[in-house]
């Protein structure tokens, strides 16, 4: 039994959010009273493999407390200016070296593919970190739906850039549009996931609405949100804190405990949540992805390809 | 004139208002820590806050003697209070970062401390306000005389400027506050400098 979802369904449909949450309730207490099987049978409807059994954050958590700078620079920023973001039609252009290149509407993508709960470490490069359960589907989906070519070698993604309804675009604090990339091999992990909702709700706004990608091993800032534009490319594309700093912000930023940020330690990280006493905690390789992901730098070194 | 008229009513109020007064931005931070005012990450709000209360209380200091020049309003009484209260903010600010924000993870402040440029000028910073803080009494500038006092007062100025850069490392991109903070900073220093410039100047013509 998985917790996989049809994408003509509302989520609500399937799992009112109030039972969700008094499941989520009763599973905390069956824990707390080690009466639950293994994680993955406890959780009623069931959930993907990759999850992990970390309990989640609140969905005010993680939606009051965001880095979206094309809506400001404060962590509360998104929350209070994302709303004015128009994210129906919705148009993601895919191209470069694609069999099916082309403008395609969010709703076309999501026909035809199962959304699932993954319930995901989240770190950014801040030190601090979240338990997200996202809703979405594997990037390999849509990848192989629309044909990727023999000499595409890496995945280039673009976030919207719309001042009209993004106030940070006009203060110029980052090269816009936002960008991001991975390699081709990351980008097919059956880990990376484009997302496009949160708990059972809609992805809100700030967390990168309608569409963002999200990928457990790297720094958040890797994930990056309302994606409108998907390239298939041969060269290692430009990403945007690279391009500000790349002494700072490698092309691949896995999470790392090893490698430093320049200016401060990547050793431990805040979990937020714990209020005015969060705990900190030791960071992991990968952000605990190793054994889905550590092969995929073999012979890499990772101070190096930071 | 104003300026007499301010300073006139001035006089009856004692440096204790201004330490009243400068601890209601802490007195809201704990308020705000019980209502959950602060959102989900109270520890870096707090870290911030503090910083920054510190760091406008320096300025303000800063400006205490350049009001007297371009107004005449007097607030030199006032000045201990605002400098050891902006060493008391600082201090909070360090004990957050140690206790709250690091946990005592001894290791990774030791890492912090030598290799993080932003926290080693900010640590800077409080190393140079601790003297300023312990000698903010009467028997010290008896004790070491008005000239001797004075010059060990200026470290102000290099405590500003660690201060203000501080800030300005520890963002991610380029945003106005701090560089707000930075520019007034050495503006401020400009200013004096020039004028003591001009008066060596006139003094040896
Ligand atoms: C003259 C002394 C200092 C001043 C004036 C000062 C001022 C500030 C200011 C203005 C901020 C930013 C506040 C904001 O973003 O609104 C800040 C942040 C911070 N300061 Fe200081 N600071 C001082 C010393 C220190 C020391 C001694 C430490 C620790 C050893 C420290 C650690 C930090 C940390 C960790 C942050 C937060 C960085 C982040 O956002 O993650 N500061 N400080």
């Amino acid at each position: 039994m998985r917790n996989v979802y049809r994408s003509d369904l509302n989520w609500s449909d399937v799992t009112p959010r109030a039972v969700w949450m008094s499941r989520r309730q009763l599973i905390g207490a069956a824990g707390a009273l080690a009466l639950a099987g293994p994680a993955a049978a406890s959780i009623g409807a069931g959930k993907s493999a990759l999850s992990t059994d970390e309990t989640p954050n609140t969905l005010e958590e993680i939606s009051s407390y965001n880095n979206f700078y094309e809506f400001g620079l404060d962590k509360a920023d998104p929350a209070r200016y994302a709303d004015a973001l128009t994210v129906d039609p919705w148009a993601i252009e895919i191209g470069g070296l694609v069999d099916k290149p082309g403008s395609y509407d969010l709703a076309d993508i999501l026909t035809g593919v199962t959304l699932e709960e993954r319930i995901y470490r989240f770190r950014c490069v801040e030190a601090w970190s979240m338990v997200i359960p996202w809703v979405g589907f594997e990037l390999a989906t849509l990848l192989n739906r629309v044909g990727v070519q023999p000499g595409a070698k890496f995945v280039a993604f673009e976030t919207l850039v719309r001042p009209e309804e993004m106030p940070g675009i006009g203060a110029g604090y980052l090269d816009w549009p936002y960008r991001e990339g991975l390699r081709l091999d990351e980008a097919m992990n059956p880990l990376t996931i484009l997302a496009t909702g949160l708990y059972d709700e809609p992805m809100p706004k700030q967390n990168g609405a309608p569409m963002r990608l999200v990928v457990p091993w790297k720094y958040g800032f890797k994930s990056i949100k309302s994606i409108v534009k998907i390239s298939l490319v041969e060269e290692m594309p430009q990403t945007t804190w690279n391009m500000l700093q790349p002494r700072e912000y490698g092309f691949y930023s896995n999470v790392n405990p090893t490698v430093d940020h320049p200016r401060w330690s990547q050793a431990s990280e805040r979990r937020i949540g714990g209020g005015f006493f969060a705990p900190r905690v030791d960071t992991q390789m990968f952000n605990g992805y190793g054994e889905q992901v550590a092969s995929l730098y073999a012979g890499q070194d990772l101070a190096q390809d930071f | 004139m104003n300026a007499q008229r301010i300073n006139g009513a001035l006089r009856p109020v004692p440096p204790l208002a201004v330490y009243l007064l400068g601890l209601v931005p802490l007195g809201l931070l704990v308020v705000q820590v019980f209502t959950g005012g602060l959102g989900v990450d109270p520890v870096k709000v707090i870290e911030r806050q503090l910083g920054e209360v510190a760091l406008q209380l320096i300025v303000a200091g800063l400006c205490i003697t350049p009001l007297r020049w371009l107004t005449g309003v007097n607030l030199i009484r006032f000045r201990r209070a605002v400098g050891l209260l902006a060493f008391f903010y600082v201090a909070l600010h360090l004990l957050t970062w140690l206790l709250l924000d690091l946990q005592l993870r001894w290791g990774e402040i030791g890492a912090d401390l030598t290799k993080r440029p932003y926290i080693i000028v900010g640590m800077v910073g409080f190393a140079l306000l601790l003297p300023l803080a312990i000698t903010s009494n009467n028997l010290s500038i008896r004790r070491m005389g008005a000239a001797g006092w004075q010059r060990l007062h200026q470290l102000t100025y290099l405590a500003a400027i660690a201060g203000a850069v501080h800030y300005v490392m520890l963002v991610k991109t380029w945003a106005a506050e701090p560089l707000l903070y930075l520019g007034l900073v050495v503006a401020l220093l400009a200013w004096r400098a020039a004028r003591s410039l001009r008066r060596a100047g006139l003094r040896s013509a």
